[in-house]
This record gives structure tokens, C-alpha cells and sequence, in this order.
């Protein structure tokens, strides 16, 4: 299940690994990885697929992932390692470029050549682009810059790797993950998020509603998020998550830099917001100034879903 | 006792200008600040000495000479006494989290502290990379977009922000922490803390003092503007709203 919820991530992934010329493999690490192995061994582009099973990778902690990755590529000597731009993968990417000695590069969303790739800096308010001289590249890739890869069409062959991890100094205990049947925030095609001006999290039911009748996600500025209102996996924004989704309908967001940085690269962005000098205006493709608790309410009294 | 790092971004809200020259952003005049993510670290480690899991806070800093203003913040929110490792000014945007990384594993060797506690990611370039880094470095366990901290018995028990909502994980003392926004509400300093931490020492060091090479890996070969969104037009209501959204297919008409 997890696997499916980074998809957009991964085939992201394999888009930008297949820019960079010349085979790509993938590994799968964790205690229960039949699945994702399958699923990753049907995506057209990768050649082969490693399987790391074993219950000392239990949550993916990043003690043991890294130790599988860095006896991976002492055998293997690739020249880039690939993770998504994530929680995930930026948390086990950098260990590995300690070990490794090599800078790695966070989330990239072009890749010019081999050695040459495109990031934004400053909450997206200038792109930058770098140049590595390491000899292995480790990268994280941001899900939204680059097309998703397919998921069916490829036959890589999947090949056991023996973990032998000795990591006595940390153990992942649970995860508490949000349960939702809606569409995942990353790769959801629409969007309705939510702000300070939902007052609390009740109010964010109306969202919830109008999302369903769509067929959307729901996301949230940090703003919401640090006042209590909504888990914190659904902040948008950059310390959240960047998306990219079709459309993005922006509720009582009055629009900062940081939440701006999270979603100026939906392909349609609507403002709801009684405040018409708000900062949203300023990059929606619609803005309706009107008091949310009417306007809500109005478009899912006439949305049929 | 723990080391927290302060780093030296522009204070957030300052509108970001890209240099004439295309390999940089304009910082000269600029205000800077304590990263916010830094403040959440500092703020940690003054509770967790308050709680007495740790004696002493070292606040660490690495960036020209006004970053030693950070360290005194620190200071004044608790810490006990500062390093500032200093480059020369004008060079701070070369200084890369890896030599950053380096840089605190050398002083790791030196102060032995228990818990180094950093922010997340620093606001200017957005990396999230320096406390991986380090704890790759040194071999210590890591918890990292910490929101939450409970210790006992040498180990700390983290509560993680993760893509699909949180996660638990334990690690045993020594370890790295990267603090997220959610750990804590940073306390300001008041004006008492403010004076008397202008007493508190400051150690000066340089990276060669600590035996680092700091020279970049990675070689900035131009800073842009990204692209620019148009802004749209107002609909009067929410009829026309959903109209043009019918109009452009995202909601069956």
C-alpha cells in the first residue's frame, strides 16, 4: 500500500533516472516487499529490480536502509542514486552520501546532463542550477517535475539481496498514517486546500465534502496545520509538500511565499478568500472574493458527485 | 550536554532578488535571521536542560562575522556558550551542507555532547541535508523532522512527520536530530536573558582550525528568476466559478 502512495514519486523517479542515459535499476528495501518488487519490476525503463527483505529494514529507518544501499553500490558502482524528493528519501539519501563522501543534491526538478541539474532555492524564488564533479551523483527528485512513468509495460528481473545489517542503535516502533479512501495529496489531479480562515477543524468537513463530490484531495497551508485544525501530512507548501495537480482550489489561504512554493505549478489555481488584497489573487487563474462559509457551501449545493 | 546549529538565512518575508550576475541572490543589506527550524532546535535543547536530560547547551554557528549575532540569540534563549565557526564574509553561500556536516563531526570529537539538535532545512536553500549528513558521518542513529521528543534511559523516543502522517522510531543516546516546526513554540528572549548573555563565552574557531575542507562540491552555475504566474481574473460569484471550471473540464458540466 505504501508503495502505491509514493507512485507519483517513483515513476518520477525512473523518468528523470532514464534522462541521464544508460541502464536503471531500482531497489526495494523493507520486511514485506513482494509487492512493491512487483509492482516496480512492471515499470517500463527499469531493467532490474534488487529486493531487500528483511525485518531489521522494518519501516524503511535509515540506519539500516543506507547500510543496504551503500553494500548495493559498492557492488554495482552506479553512477547516480535516485530517491524520491520525500520524506523518505531525504531522510536516507544524505546518510548515504556521508558514507560515500559525495554532496547530494535535494530535489531536483531538470536534468540538464549527467552532472548538471535544475533546483529551486529561497521557497522556490530562484531556480539554480548545479554542476557535481562526485563520482556517484545522489539526487533526490521532486514527484511533480518530472511525468510519471507507466505502470505496466516493463519485465525487470528481480534479484535477492542479502541484508546483513547490524544496527543496534535505532528501531522503528509504528506509524500512525492518516486513512483516507480520497486521492493521495501528491499525485491527486485536484486539489482543495484549506487555511487560517476555516477558523478550526470542523469547518474543514466542508472541504472534505466539496473534495469527495470532485474527486479531489485536501491539502492545507502550515498556518492550518500548526493551529491544530488537520494533520500535518497535509500541509502544502515549502516545508510540506510540493504537488503539482491540475487543479488547485486554495480556501482562506491568504497566500505566503512558503505556501506559494507548495503549489504555484498547478495548471489552474483558484482563490476563495473575503480578502481581495490577498497574495493568492495574485497567482490564481480565478479568485472569487466571497466568504468562504457561503461560497463552500454553494459549490457543493451545485456540484453533482 | 548538546550542540544546536544556527545557521544565518534571510529572515523569511524578505523578497527574494536574484544578482545581476545570475550566481547568486542579493544578501548584501539584506536582513538575516536565526532559521526558524534553528529556533525549534535551540528551544528543544533549553527544555530538555530545564527537564535536566542534558547539563549544557552549546549553540553553534558557521558564516561570517554577524553570525555570531544568532549565537548571542541562542544565548539569550538559554544555550550555555557558543562556537562560531567563521568564514570570510561574501563566502557563506559556498559553504555546502556536506562541509557543514564535516564541520560538526570535528566538533563532535571535540565537545562529546549526547544530543546535537539542528532545524530541518535552512530557508535559503532548502537542502534538508545537514543532520543526515552529519549522523552518516559520525555513525549515530538519526531522527529527523522531529515534531515530538520523550527521553528515558538513554534513549529517545521521536515522533516523525512522514509523507503519509507520523511515525514512532527509538534511538539510543548518542544521536542527531533534525527539529520540525511542530516540536515547540520558540520561546523570545527577554530583555534580562538578552543582557546577561552578552556575558556568555563565545569560542571563535576557523574550519582549518578543526581540519576541514570546506571547498564546494557542487558549482552554482546560474541563479534565474523562476517563471512568472499571470495573475487571473475575479469571478463575481461562484456560478461563474464552476462554469469556468466546466469550461476547462475539471468538473463535468
Amino acid at each position: 500500500k505504501q508503495w502505491y502512495q509514493r507512485r507519483v514519486a517513483i515513476t518520477a523517479g525512473v523518468t528523470a533516472a532514464s534522462k541521464l542515459g544508460g541502464p536503471v535499476h531500482a531497489l526495494v528495501a523493507g520486511d514485506a516487499c513482494q509487492e512493491a518488487a512487483a509492482a516496480a519490476a512492471k515499470i517500463p525503463g527499469i531493467e532490474k529490480v534488487f529486493v531487500a527483505e528483511s525485518d531489521s529494514l522494518k519501516g524503511q529507518i535509515a540506519e539500516a536502509v543506507s547500510a543496504v544501499l551503500l553494500d548495493v553500490q559498492s557492488k554495482n558502482n552506479y553512477s547516480h542514486i535516485l530517491a524520491n524528493g520525500t520524506v523518505f528519501g531525504k531522510n536516507i539519501l544524505p546518510r548515504l552520501g556521508a558514507k560515500l563522501d559525495v554532496a547530494p543534491i535535494s530535489d531536483i526538478v531538470e536534468v540538464k546532463s549527467e552532472n548538471t541539474f535544475v533546483r529551486t532555492i529561497y521557497a522556490g524564488n530562484a531556480v539554480q542550477t548545479l554542476e557535481s564533479v562526485d563520482p556517484v551523483k545522489l539526487i533526490t527528485v521532486r514527484g511533480t517535475a518530472f511525468e510519471a512513468a507507466a505502470d505496466e509495460g516493463g519485465s525487470a528481473a528481480t534479484e535477492a539481496v542479502e541484508v546483513v545489517v547490524n544496527n543496534d542503535k535505532s528501531k522503528w516502533l509504528e506509524a500512525k498514517l492518516s486513512k483516507s479512501d480520497r486521492p493521495e495529496l501528491a499525485s491527486a489531479s485536484i486539489v482543495i486546500s484549506g487555511g487560517r480562515g476555516l477558523k478550526n477543524g470542523e469547518n474543514f468537513e466542508m472541504l472534505y465534502t466539496l473534495a469527495d463530490k470532485m474527486g479531489a484531495a485536501v491539502g492545507a497551508s502550515r498556518a492550518a496545520v500548526d493551529a491544530g485544525y488537520v494533520p500535518s501530512d497535509l500541509q502544502v507548501g515549502q516545508t510540506g509538500k510540493m504537488i503539482a495537480p491540475d487543479l488547485y482550489i486554495a480556501v482562506g489561504i491568504s497566500g505566503a511565499i512558503q505556501h506559494l512554493a507548495g503549489m504555484k505549478d498547478s495548471k489552474t489555481i483558484v482563490a476563495i478568500n473575503k480578502d481581495g488584497e490577498a497574495p493568492i489573487f495574485q497567482v490564481s487563474d480565478y479568485g472569487l472574493v466571497d466568504d468562504l462559509f457561503k461560497a463552500v457551501p454553494e459549490m457543493i449545493n451545485s456540484i453533482d458527485g | 550536554s548538546s550542540g544546536i546549529n544556527a545557521e544565518w538565512p534571510l529572515r523569511p518575508g524578505v523578497k527574494v532578488r536574484v544578482r545581476p550576475d545570475q550566481l547568486g541572490v542579493v544578501t548584501d543589506g539584506v536582513k538575516h535571521s536565526m532559521n526558524p527550524f534553528d529556533e525549534n532546535a535551540v528551544e528543544e535543547a533549553v527544555r530538555m536542560k530545564q527537564k535536566k536530560i542534558v547539563k549544557e547547551i552549546i549553540a553553534v554557528s558557521c558564516g561570517p562575522t554577524q553570525s555570531q549575532e544568532t549565537i548571542r540569540t541562542a544565548l539569550a534563549m538559554g544555550a550555555d556558550r557558543g562556537i562560531h565557526v567563521e568564514v570570510p564574509k561574501g563566502t557563506e553561500a559556498d559553504l555546502q551542507p556536506l562541509a557543514v556536516a564535516k564541520i560538526f563531526a570535528k566538533l563532535i570529537e571535540k565537545e562529546q555532547p549526547d544530543v546535537v539538535i539542528l532545524g530541518k532545512q535552512a530557508i535559503d536553500d532548502d537542502a534538508n541535508q545537514t543532520t543526515q549528513l552529519l549522523a552518516g558521518l559520525v555513525d549515530w542513529p538519526q531522527g529527523t523532522m522531529a515534531s515530538a521528543l520523550e527521553h528515558s534511559d538513554g534513549q529517545l523516543k521521536i515522533t516523525r512527520e512522514i509523507d503519509g502522517g507520523l511515525e514512532d522510531i527509538k534511538v539510543k543516546l548518542p544521536a542527531i536530530i533534525s527539529a520540525d516546526l511542530r516540536l515547540n513554540e520558540p520561546r523570545y528572549a527577554t530583555l534580562p536573558n538578552i543582557m546577561k548573555a552578552k556575558k556568555k563565552k563565545i569560542e571563535k574557531l576557523s574550519p582549518g582550525d578543526l581540519g576541514v575542507d570546506i571547498a564546494p562540491r557542487l558549482t552554482v552555475k546560474k541563479v534565474v528568476d523562476p517563471p512568472v504566474r499571470q495573475a487571473g481574473d475575479k469571478v463575481p460569484d461562484v456560478a461563474t466559478l464552476l462554469d469556468k471550471l466546466k469550461e476547462k473540464g475539471h468538473i463535468k458540466a
